[in-house]
């Protein structure tokens, strides 16, 4: 079993040295050709609410509100990938600094919360970001002292904490939440407010402009001190406070980091929204905060981006799409999985059996689907999709972390740790 | 439903074998024709999948059944029921109130389901002048905010409250109650109502949460306050839960009077037909044997399955559309003013809005638990 | 604030929190076997335990015992608690086991960094819980009718149920056939031995992979009791009724000193306890977040927990 794992992995590794050339291909092109594509798909993206490009274009919801939705869940995914991809630190509770940026807009800037301070939303931003920072910090004080996995456990605590909190106290509008979340001023030429309820585009904008100087600030960050401290502590957390890291410090540094990000989507989302109750922050999300990241490739600025497009989006295009597309997504996935099975290259220990169990492998993914979905149960008087959402999830977490824990589009370093670590594997494990 | 079901096992099966089905599936659900009077559709906007399914299916089911009547009686000129899932959450509502905008063919929506995505589609909805009939939200607060288009064939909270309390002190003559919440927003606004009204009967109140299945402590707060009712706000699985694990603990004899979210069969399911014995719920809705027609033995034969909790009321609130359509409305505008001077006899109750969007007949009905069947006992003076 | 009902039903809620807390403490210590030889979180592990609750119900339902039934004779009882504590501890072991197999075992022959292993466990979690979800439904599941909970006897004013007792003395029996299985045996001193030095433990020839095995296996068959005694005394459970209890056995795992087998046990029975006494004080709306501070506020002060760490040390 073991054995075969390892025959597929490396056959994978083998496919993802092919599949490098693109990375080569992109790197020897001229600069400016390399400038006016991005610029281009820069432009691209700003006007696809204009253009509702036909296939991309989601019809069972608002296009523009789903690229707002993956927008928001972008700059979450930026946001955690400093915590996760670059210091190497597991946070399970991502959703309660979401919260907590959205509770502090609602709560300082809605005319109708029990403090009723109403402050604009210019002033709301500032506080929401200074308060889930804050709180990044007394989460980090007294458990990034401790052993990493306990941080994962207390931060998935810390998620279901802040859900609590707002749905039993009274200041944070409990469970009727708060009505009247302010919206950011602007006025278009003819004197209307800029932000309605109605139109989204303008928050796409703003929110594509912010996950830019995110992308910008965090570039800036990695090549950095901190951003080398980060990377210290994640390949080693020992070495690296022996080399006069102050580990400690850093690692509260990228956990309010990331803190801030989050609590700065959390406020976006609340301003959209206009009304936020606690129902909006289970702690579940968080796991899909994480999955972005994870899918995406962790430590990889673009693949978190790639990963958290993959969460938004994908369930929001599957919501409307007909029976018959379907089957031919899944027809064309299996087709391609097997045309990748007979085409790969071979791995020195290839047998038979090694094709044997491939096609054994294959054929339970394919038919695993169309299993599921038939069984009555399931199927009975809600058979969706969506209800196989979180076991898609789950699965491919398990495939990640087994056969590719470096993501789609992987940070470059971290592939070669993870390299590293596999080499020095301990005595004992290898039976 | 049904034909969508076997045609989506059929075709996913069939995956197994190939892929001859590309060109399945029903087209045109795009094709919008404003204007015309054929081809309108109405939205339904709640929960389909997720947690809150089973009472979003409920109600789009009986939606449905209300629009498949109107189409076998108007084969020429059919209207399709829509769905747009909202999981109940208030996260996907904004995109999905405005797509529904967008699709001008749409000329009024049942739902939102719940009152929280109600408070985030509605203004949307109001903006664009949809006409809203929900089966489901009962939150006072929606029917406050001067949105025009808002109506609801539930009674809403403010309604139900006062009737409870009144009940527990004229019909009980209970001396001592403990109020027990589940920290919803529903569950919350009603038990607040009945403290406020029963004042110093009150010996104790406790909040408990959503999905939680260990009441161990609210078990003891109950006993040890010596009260001989306690009120319940909040949904049947906790409400079913808590009574069964009062029974256990010695509390037999500890009246339980709730709301209508705890009208369902699922109550008994939740805590055993023995200790659900003897339960009272006020609801804001006339006995079902006093409703005209044969809805019940309708949804029986067509989802196969007993109609639950508010599906009697989304097929009320599909045939103030239905009917206005029926008479020549296939405008929203013209819908909404339909909606606004509507009255009819329905299958729950006489379906008459107030200026607020209220229903205007706010009668209250107690009902009582016999032998694992929910009873109608009597209207709350 | 509310003192005065703590002070007067003190007994009554120290009953039940204790009662609550053996079967946290059975669930903890999956997580501490497995701590302690791997220096891992299982995370998975509470959905082990969820395996045990849906086992039991379906044994129940297989011998014919609904929910909605009268409660068998005393013989009949006994038997059937046996049978579903078998069942049930054998196929929440079996998950763990499979667990082990196929979410952490390719990792640990790659020497995978600890954050991989977390994600794999995060996603063998989820699969879990959505299969129950399918095959069971999303909603509450009810456990056939076993014991009618009758009063034995009472301790300064608070009632004492055979239900309670019965919880109280299998958690406390486990934990004692564990402790010496660890502690005694042929198979218990590999434990001990991989979780004190790996290394050393397979050079001296210890099989390390077969006693990871061993020590999910353990895990499992603890939370598959536990199961069964978290049905009797909720009498209910669902597709995701393990976060929680997981949640607050993970807790109880690290007050008691993580990695530590009697210090599980008095972890989950403090926890217990404290969560009982701390919502009678401010209210049941607020049970679990006076957990989920207590368990940082026990990481603040006391790390190590209160029996301090080490599955190798805590023979002595």
């Amino acid at each position: 079993m073991t054995g075969f794992v390892d025959r597929l992995r490396l056959a994978d590794e083998q496919r993802a040295a092919f599949a490098a050339w693109p990375r080569r291909w992109w790197a020897g092109l001229p600069r400016p050709v390399r400038l006016g594509a991005l610029v281009a798909f820069a432009a691209f993206l700003v006007a696809l609410p204009i253009l509702q490009p036909p296939v991309l274009t989601t019809t069972g919801t608002d296009f523009t509100g789903v690229l707002f939705t993956v927008g928001v869940y972008c700059l979450c995914a930026l946001g955690l990938n400093i915590v996760v991809g670059l210091a190497g630190l597991l946070d399970l509770g991502y959703i309660g600094f979401f919260a907590v940026g959205a509770y502090s807009v609602a709560v300082f800037g809605s005319p109708q919360s029990k403090l009723a301070t109403e402050y604009p939303w210019l002033v709301c931003i500032p506080i929401a970001i200074a308060i889930s920072m804050v709180s990044g910090a007394i989460l980090g004080g007294p458990t990034l002292r401790l052993r990493g996995d306990y941080l994962a456990i207390v931060t998935l605590g810390f998620g279901e904490i802040v859900r609590l909190t707002a749905v039993n106290s009274e200041v944070l509008g409990a469970a009727a939440g708060i009505p009247e979340v302010p919206r950011p001023p602007g006025e278009r030429a003819d004197g209307t407010r800029l932000f309605t309820i109605v139109d989204v585009t303008p928050f796409y904008w703003l929110v594509l402009a912010l996950i830019f100087l995110v992308v910008l600030a965090g570039a800036n960050l990695e090549r950095s001190r901190v951003g080398r401290a980060w990377v210290a502590i994640r390949e080693d957390e020992d070495v690296a406070q022996l080399m006069g890291v102050p580990t400690f410090r850093f690692k509260l540094w990228a956990f309010a980091m990331g803190a801030a990000v989050g609590g700065l989507s959390g406020a976006l989302f609340a301003s959209r929204q206009t009304f936020i109750n606690p129902e909006s922050f289970p702690v579940q999300t968080s796991l899909m905060f994480l999955a972005a990241v994870v899918i995406g490739g962790a430590g990889n600025k673009f693949g978190v981006v790639l990963g958290a497009v993959i969460v938004a989006y994908l369930p929001e295009r599957l919501r409307s799409i007909d029976d018959g597309l379907l089957v031919v997504w899944y027809v064309s996935l299996v087709l391609g999985l097997a045309t990748y099975l007979l085409l790969r290259r071979r791995g020195p220990r290839d047998g038979p059996r090694t094709y044997l169990r491939l096609g054994v492998v294959a054929g339970i993914l394919a038919a695993l689907p169309p299993l599921l979905l038939a069984m009555p149960e399931v199927f009975g008087s809600r058979g969706e999709i969506g209800q196989l959402r979180y076991l898609m999830f789950g699965l491919a977490l398990i495939v990640m972390s087994v056969f590719r824990p470096q993501g789609l589009i992987p940070s470059r370093r971290r592939a070669i740790e993870l390299e590293d670590r596999a080499k020095e594997v301990e005595p004992g494990a290898t039976s | 439903m049904r034909t969508t079901r076997i045609f989506r096992s059929a075709a996913v099966l069939a995956v197994a074998v190939l892929a001859v089905a590309g060109c399945g599936g029903d087209d045109g659900a795009d094709s919008a024709k404003g204007g015309d009077t054929c081809g309108l559709s109405i939205a339904f906007f709640g929960a389909q999948t997720g947690d809150a399914a089973n009472l979003g299916i409920n109600i789009s089911n009986g939606a449905q059944l209300a629009v498949d009547q109107y189409n076998a009686k108007n084969a020429d000129c059919p209207v399709t029921l829509e769905k747009f899932d909202s999981q109940g959450s208030p996260d996907q509502a904004p995109a999905l109130a405005q797509r529904i905008i967008q699709k001008t063919t749409i000329v009024g929506v049942v739902g939102p389901t719940f009152s929280g995505e109600s408070k985030v589609a509605d203004p949307i909805f109001n903006e664009a002048g949809v006409p809203l009939v929900s089966a489901s939200a009962t939150g006072p607060a929606l029917s406050e905010q001067s949105w025009k288009v808002f109506h609801r064939v539930v009674g809403s909270d403010a309604v139900q409250g006062p009737a409870a309390a009144k009940y527990i002190r004229d019909t009980l003559k209970a001396e001592k109650v403990f109020v027990v919440d589940d920290a919803s927003e529903y569950g919350k606004e009603l038990a607040d109502i009945l403290k406020a009204e029963l004042g110093d009967a009150v010996v104790g109140s406790d909040t408990v949460q959503v999905k939680q299945t260990d009441f161990s402590a609210t078990v003891t707060r109950i006993k040890s306050s010596g009260a001989t009712v306690f009120y319940f706000g909040g949904y049947y699985p906790e409400a079913g839960l808590l009574r069964k694990q009062l029974t256990d603990a010695g509390g037999k004899d500890i009246l339980l009077v709730s709301d209508d979210g705890v009208r369902d069969a699922g109550y008994v399911e939740a805590a055993g037909a023995e200790a659900a014995e003897g339960t009272v719920v006020t609801c804001p809705c006339v006995p079902p044997d006093k409703a005209s027609g044969t809805f019940a033995a309708d949804y029986q034969k067509a989802f196969n399955t007993a109609p639950g909790t508010y599906s009697a009321e989304a097929y009320d609130a599909a045939t103030v559309f239905l009917d206005g359509i029926a008479a020549g409305k296939t405008t929203r505008a013209d819908l909404l003013t339909w909606v606004k001077s509507y009255n009819k006899q329905g299958i729950t109750k006489k379906v008459q809005f107030d200026p607020k969007g209220d229903v205007a007949d706010k009668t209250v009905w107690t009902y009582v638990f016999k032998n694992g069947e929910i009873v109608p006992d009597q209207p709350v003076q | 604030m509310n003192i005065d009902f703590l002070i007067d039903n003190f007994a009554d809620l120290s009953v039940t929190g204790l009662a609550q807390g053996a079967i946290y403490a059975l669930v903890a210590l999956g997580y501490t076997l497995v701590y302690g030889v791997l220096r891992l979180i299982n995370f998975a592990h509470s959905e082990v335990f969820v395996t045990g609750t849906f086992a039991t119900i379906l044994t129940l339902r297989g011998i014919g015992i609904g929910p909605d039934d009268p409660v068998p004779s005393l013989l009949m009882v006994l038997l059937t608690l046996v049978l579903a504590s078998i069942v049930a501890a054998l196929s929440s072991g079996a998950v763990a086991l499979l667990v082990e197999r196929v979410a952490y075992r390719p990792l640990r022959r790659r020497n995978a960094p600890p954050l991989v292993f977390l994600i794999s466990a995060v996603g063998a979690s989820l699969v879990l819980m959505e299969i129950y979800a399918l095959f069971l439904g999303r909603d509450n599941v009810r456990v056939g009718n076993l014991i009618k909970p009758r009063t034995q006897f009472t301790v300064f004013g608070a009632d004492v149920t055979n239900r309670q007792i019965l919880i109280v003395v299998s958690a406390v029996l486990m934990m004692v056939v564990l402790d010496s299985f660890i502690s005694r045996t042929r198979l218990g001193r590999g434990v001990r031995a991989v979780s004190q030095n790996p290394d050393a433990a397979a050079l001296m020839g210890v099989n390390k992979d077969r006693v990871i095995a061993l020590t999910f296996l353990l895990g499992g068959l603890m939370a598959g009791v536990a199961a069964v005694l978290y049905d009797l005394n909720f009498g209910v459970t669902k597709f995701s009724a393990g976060f929680l209890i997981g949640l607050k056995a993970f807790t109880a795992a690290v007050l008691g000193g993580i990695g530590n087998l009697r210090g599980a046990l008095l972890g989950g029975l403090l926890l217990g306890l404290a969560e009982n006494w701390g919502q009678a004080l401010l209210g049941s709306a607020w049970r679990d977040v006076i957990a989920f501070v207590f368990l940082i506020v026990v990481l603040m002060f006391r790390p190590t927990g209160i029996l301090g760490e080490s599955l190798g040390r805590a023979r002595v």
